[in-house]
């Protein structure tokens, strides 16, 4: 068994000028998505953008992105040790990398 | 040259829209004042509210008869003689309205019979909490909070925004600089009030239980903007925190209601109940104290008979699929998609930072020693004392917070605005600067200080063990320098992590510092070198900033319960 997953991160700031950007991340069972985002940003690139607050308990519901085409939590889903494809939401306005604009209109600050 | 920030203005500017941030916001608007309600996360997402999956500590009188005064002789007594009396009166006298105010507004407290139900929990005299289930009393607080603040008018909310510094004019806080996270533009806030209501400092420490927004930054804008912080050495570090085996969507405190309900056995390696060795025998009930609790654990470990990743088995293997079921509910159902059968296997459990009694020195209006800054919440020092009894988290947040927002809507009425762009030219600088160009893991750079305070600022402190997480404190803040990292686009996580560090650090240096002055062992701060409690010690630490350094004191400790 494979002891390395590869997460394949879409980066950028323009839906239109985006990348795919390939990590190799040590596999350990259980990990969640939003686990293997965290190790990259502290092992390899902390420009890496990603929105959560709660960590791991699915309760402030900010993790969501999309892995293999599939809107998920990224606290949530289960790293696994294969390819896997995270992008950002794409029915959101993005912000930037794995960030798009998911808090209601209201809630929105407006200068 | 670069644009002018981005300028807003309002009566009263709450930071932080958790429980006590939102209380304050509606409290503030039913008063007739306009509120600007910012939070660096989502509204009403982020923060430790949400988190709260257990119980709210009031003397309802529903079930059991009590009154507050019982109420507050427990959190005195819990807060092992440095409690503020004067807060802690306020918390117990007031948390009942704010619970029976939450009931009307539909938050869904468990009944039985007709009465909010009221459960038993360790420190109380009798059964007090107050909770929804299952394991949701904390989301139902903050979505009915939520509700009521979007049917109230006059409350201007802003996500994505994360307050940089406080603005002051002639010694009076004036209003804000903010970042605005989604564009990475600078917002400067005039505002006639400003209530801090940012939550604790458990973001600090490697493993926790509050979200990643509870960097103590609160404590920081507070310490930078001229206000006392008090009792900043006390971390509450819940005992129980899950550790093994690994599990996702659910909170590391999930235990505890359960702990409340059906009791369950605390063990070692070899399946023995072992708090009776520290002077608490469990019998299957629910009795022991978080701090006694946290003791027992880590010195079970130290002594090599912790379980297998360095904790205790917390096992409810004596109870019965049925009973189970229905104290459970739908979490049997979660915790089956994680592979854990309670009936056949224990799960493991390890102290874990939890919950901060120090903050920002108050008095019962929760206006700071500032003129202008109030304080709600987590965030407020000295209603715990040294240790604080669960429930009187998520009370403080709602009384503390409808508190703030009526005290700072009471100083906004009539004021005129002192803000003056020139005032914030600094904290816009930071927010604006060209990046430094050295090439920081911020990331890492959270990790050090987390493993750090973890280590050498836990629940068991030496002198050796402080000084050196002074020393990695110091390592890092001159790696951090004084320019920015990152740039000022948006979402900079580099930019946004190097904010977070500035304050993160300074929070860090003055918990590790009180704590090397407090030569002695008291609730949740216990020095292995100084394992007595100390008579001369029932004084309170303040924490002030003199010249960019921080400055420490005594003072005794306010004992008397005042008139409200």
């Amino acid at each position: 068994m494979s002891h390395t997953a590869t997460l394949k991160v879409w980066r950028g700031v323009d839906t239109a000028a985006g990348r795919l950007e390939t990590y190799a991340v040590p596999f350990e069972p259980g990990q969640s998505v939003l686990d293997g985002l965290r190790w990259i940003r502290a092992n390899h690139d902390p420009s890496l953008a990603i929105r959560f607050s709660c960590i791991n308990a699915n309760a402030c519901k900010e993790c969501m992105m999309e892995l293999d085409g599939a809107t998920v939590y990224a606290c949530t889903a289960r790293l696994e040790p294969r390819e896997m494809v995270v992008r950002p939401l794409s029915n959101k306005t993005l912000v930037r990398d794995l960030v798009t604009e998911i808090a209601p209109p209201a809630e929105r600050f407006k200068g | 040259m670069r644009a002018d920030p981005t300028h807003v203005e309002t009566d009263v500017l709450v930071i932080g829209s958790g429980g006590a941030g939102m209380y304050a916001a509606i409290e503030a608007a039913r008063a007739g004042a306009g509120v600007f309600l910012a939070d660096r996360s989502l509204i009403g997402r982020g923060g430790a509210t949400v988190m709260a999956q257990m119980t709210v500590a009031v003397a309802l009188v529903a079930e059991t008869p009590d009154h507050w005064s019982h109420h507050l002789a427990d959190t005195i007594r819990a807060g092992r003689g440095l409690t503020d009396a004067r807060l802690a009166h306020l918390l117990c006298e007031e948390g009942p309205d704010c619970i029976r105010e939450m009931d009307t507004w539909g938050v869904g407290w468990a009944r039985r019979d007709g009465h909010i139900s009221q459960a038993m929990a360790p420190g109380h005299d009798r059964p007090r909490c107050a909770y929804v289930d299952f394991l949701n009393t904390g989301p139902a607080v903050s979505k009915t909070l939520r509700t009521v603040v979007n049917r109230t008018g006059g409350i201007r909310k802003a996500g994505d925004l994360m307050i940089v510094d406080l603005v002051r004019r002639d010694g009076e806080v004036s209003g804000a600089v903010a970042l605005h996270l989604a564009t990475g533009a600078p917002v400067t806030i005039a505002a006639k009030a400003t209530i801090v209501a940012t939550g604790g400092l458990t973001r600090l420490y490697r493993r926790n239980s509050a979200s990643a927004n509870m960097g103590g930054d609160g404590y920081a804008l507070a310490l930078r903007a001229g206000a006392p912080l008090v009792d900043m050495e006390f971390v509450q570090f819940f005992p129980i925190g899950h550790l093994a085996p690994r599990l996702i969507g659910m909170d590391p405190i999930m235990w505890d209601p359960f702990r409340y309900k059906l009791g369950g056995r605390l063990l070692n390696a070899g399946r023995e109940e072992f708090t009776a060795r520290y002077g608490t025998p469990e019998d299957g009930r629910y009795v022991v104290t978080r701090d006694l609790a946290t003791y027992a654990i880590i010195k079970e470990v130290e002594a090599g008979r912790g379980s297998p990743h360095g904790g205790a088995y917390l096992s409810f293997e004596h109870c019965s699929a049925e009973a189970l079921r229905q104290a459970f509910g739908p979490v049997i159902d979660r915790l089956a998609a994680n592979k854990i059968d309670l009936t056949k296997m224990p799960v493991e459990v390890a102290p874990i930072a939890h919950y901060h009694m120090g903050g920002v020195a108050t008095n019962v209006r929760m206006e700071t020693e500032v003129p202008g800054l109030f304080v709600a919440g987590e965030a407020v020092g000295g209603a715990n004392g040294a240790n604080r009894l669960s429930g009187n988290a998520i009370t403080e947040a709602l009384a503390f917070g409808r508190r703030a927002g009526r005290s700072a809507a009471e100083r906004a009425c009539g004021a005129r605005q002192a803000f003056r762009a020139a005032d914030a030219r600094a904290a816009i600088d930071l927010v604006t600067a060209d990046g430094s160009g050295a090439e920081l893991n911020t990331a890492a750079m959270i990790q050090t200080l987390q493993a750090a305070m973890a280590d050498d600022v836990g629940p068991f402190r030496t002198q050796a063990k402080l000084e050196r997480a002074v020393g990695v404190i110091d390592r890092l803040t001159a790696a951090l320098g004084e320019r920015p990292a990152g740039d000022s686009g948006a979402f900079d996580m580099r930019r946004i992590e190097w904010l977070d560090l500035r304050n993160m650090l300074l929070v860090a240096r003055v918990v590790a510092t009180t704590a090397l002055r407090r030569t002695e062992s008291r609730g949740a701060h216990q020095r292995e070198d100084f394992s007595e409690m100390v008579p001369e010690w029932q004084v309170n630490q303040t924490v002030r900033m003199r010249d960019r350094r921080i400055a420490l004191a005594s003072v005794p400790v306010m004992v008397e319960v005042a008139a409200q």
